[in-house]
């Protein structure tokens, strides 16, 4: 997971290459020989199948696994698959959109006391953020099942605390999800956010001061435009996964809390309606890229890919 | 300004990092709750909560029927997802930093993009062209390797390019000036250098294939993994020996990655 941080770095520069002279006789060829086995790869099981994906959701519904299908040009699946689940649709994007933002309010003080605060501790606190990453997803999203369970500390603290009613609850409700993605995406945010702040010369915060700004004023001044690649790798690190989940609604929420990753999974298993599931997965899939480039466009870093 | 500025730099000094601190031991709350659980000693089948300490949960780790059989599907997909995407992702690597070639923007771009599109629609995708093609009987072992070498392939790209263009290239003329050719350049100098990142690319590419579930349990048949007999188990009944193998993976994996960084540590000291 160290490599999300370096995804962030590595995005917006990309290094040429170190040669200097031309390569000369075979090795012009080497990087093709090098390049083709992977691009191969990811063309054959990764662009491709996003072929297959679009002829599917152009099926005739009728059709199914066992009898066959057939493309018969059917937007009309576009259509049907969105307003029938417009809700899960709207609610992915919400619960996504709050768990980025709680990602960013705890992952922000984490990030920049990792950078700057931890001094020769840094190393033993970038392994602390992944170590409990490395447990099953969903065996973690299991145990806050037990965190925020009826009779569980949690909910009893905030009941006596009267922030809870007395027959208030925490799990199967949306706070649940989204308490679920922010916890399970948070190093999504971390990484990214750590790769930018540790590259800030430390040296330019010191003029900030120097020239009277207060660590307040510094800080929104240099440090926080400084490091708005990581913001936005960040976000978009986070809010991708967290927004396509179906595991936090599906053991986290009721079935009103489901997102639209539910849904096509339903569709998929035991629904068998292939062509409405492969609409919406093309249909998430076109807005998160809106999303993505509105947002690359606004926060100024226009050299992401 | 010096009176304003004092609780200033002492919030910013102290406040940020115990928020850090607090931060990160909330991160450690669901870990407890996995070690926890591995000594549970469960009175009804169904309640999830703590009832009593006991070793049975660690004594028996294969009681649940099929778990460990899944635990033993997910590593050898694990192991052979990491070999394959460990080998086309280092050559791409090595392509990307130190050759020329057309269509480099477009390669950067569609090693990009499965990083940035949700599992959902991968998985979906791919199972489109499983059925597709008629190869929906097919659907098992073979196909989540298949899935699984594709997710992890841009992640392993991503890190050892990482590595290897923080390499610094006077080391490889150095020996190319004292008579090593190009072959001895790369195996003595190269390849020792950018060892650490591909360890790192496969440890990732490992714990990534491990723990999948969204692509696999839609590529998968009737084919189970671990995350998959975990799912399962918790639409029913979960019994505590899951926490037992999630406590173990946690364990494992700290020790692997202190390990690395000592080593590290000490190889750099060597170097320097």
């Amino acid at each position: 997971m160290s490599a999300l941080g370096q995804v962030a770095s590595e995005i917006e520069n990309e290094p040429e290459p170190a040669e200097v002279d031309e390569p000369k006789g075979g090795r012009r060829y080497t990087g093709y020989v090098l390049i083709i086995p992977g691009i191969l790869w990811l063309g054959l099981f990764f662009l491709i199948p996003f072929y297959s994906l679009v002829a599917t959701s152009l099926y005739d519904p009728a059709g199914t696994v066992f009898s066959g299908y057939e493309v018969t040009w059917e937007w009309s699946n576009y259509t049907t698959a969105i307003t029938e689940n417009w809700q899960p649709l709207l609610r992915s994007f919400w619960f996504g959109g709050l768990a980025t933002l709680f990602c960013l309010l705890l992952g922000y003080p984490l990030a920049y006391a990792i950078a700057f605060k931890a001094g020769r501790w840094k190393n033993l606190m970038l392994v602390l953020v992944i170590a409990p990453f490395f447990t099953s997803f969903l065996i973690r999203t299991i145990s806050w099942q037990l965190i925020l369970a009826d009779n569980g500390f949690v909910v009893e603290t905030l009941q006596w605390l009267h922030i809870l009613g007395q027959d208030g609850r925490l799990l199967n409700t949306p706070i649940a999800v989204v308490t679920g993605l922010t916890y399970n995406f948070l190093p999504f945010m971390v990484l990214p956010l750590y790769a930018s702040l540790e590259r800030i010369d430390p040296r330019l915060i010191e003029a900030a001061s120097d020239l009277y700004a207060s660590p307040i004023r510094g800080f929104a001044k240099v440090t926080l435009p400084l490091s708005m690649p990581g913001v936005v790798a960040g976000t978009l690190l986070t809010f991708i996964p967290a927004a396509g989940d179906f595991i936090n609604a599906e053991l986290l929420g009721r079935p009103s809390d489901s997102m639209i990753g539910n849904v096509i999974q339903g569709y998929f298993g035991g629904g068998n309606n292939y062509p409405d599931a492969a609409a919406l997965s093309l249909v998430l899939m076109a807005l998160i890229l809106v999303m993505v480039i509105f947002y690359v466009r606004r926060a100024g870093t226009e050299d992401l890919v | 300004m010096s009176a304003m500025g004092r609780p200033g730099r002492w919030i910013s000094d102290h406040l940020i990092l115990m928020i850090g601190l607090l931060v990160l031991a909330y991160t450690f709350v669901p870990i407890a709750v996995v070690v926890l659980m591995s000594f549970n000693d469960p009175a009804a089948r169904l309640t999830y909560q703590f009832d009593g300490f006991t070793w049975s949960n660690w004594a028996n780790p294969c009681e649940p029927e099929g778990m460990c059989a899944a635990v033993r599907v997910s590593i050898e997909i694990g192991l052979l997802a990491t070999l394959g995407a460990t080998i086309l992702g280092t050559l791409m690597a090595f392509a990307l930093v130190r050759h020329r070639f057309h269509g480099r923007a477009t390669t950067n771009l569609v090693i990009f993009l499965p990083m940035a599109t949700p599992e959902i629609v991968m998985g979906s995708s791919l199972l489109a062209l499983f059925v597709g093609t008629g190869f929906s009987g097919d659907l098992g072992f073979w196909t989540i390797l298949i899935a699984h070498i594709m997710f992890c392939l841009s992640f392993v790209v991503v890190t050892v390019k990482a590595r290897l263009a923080g390499l610094d290239s006077r080391l490889e003329q150095a020996a190319m000036d004292l008579y090593a050719n190009e072959w001895q350049t790369f195996w003595r100098v190269t390849f020792p250098l950018v060892f650490p990142g591909i360890l790192g690319a496969a440890l990732l590419a490992f714990s990534l294939s491990f723990d999948d579930f969204i692509i696999t349990n839609l590529n998968a048949g009737n084919e189970v993994t671990f995350p998959m007999f975990v799912w399962g188990s918790a639409q029913r009944e979960i019994p505590m020996q899951i926490n037992v193998v999630g406590t173990a993976m946690f364990l494992i994996s700290v020790l692997i990655v202190l390990a690395v960084s000592l080593r590290g540590r000490r190889g750099a000291r060597a170097v320097a």
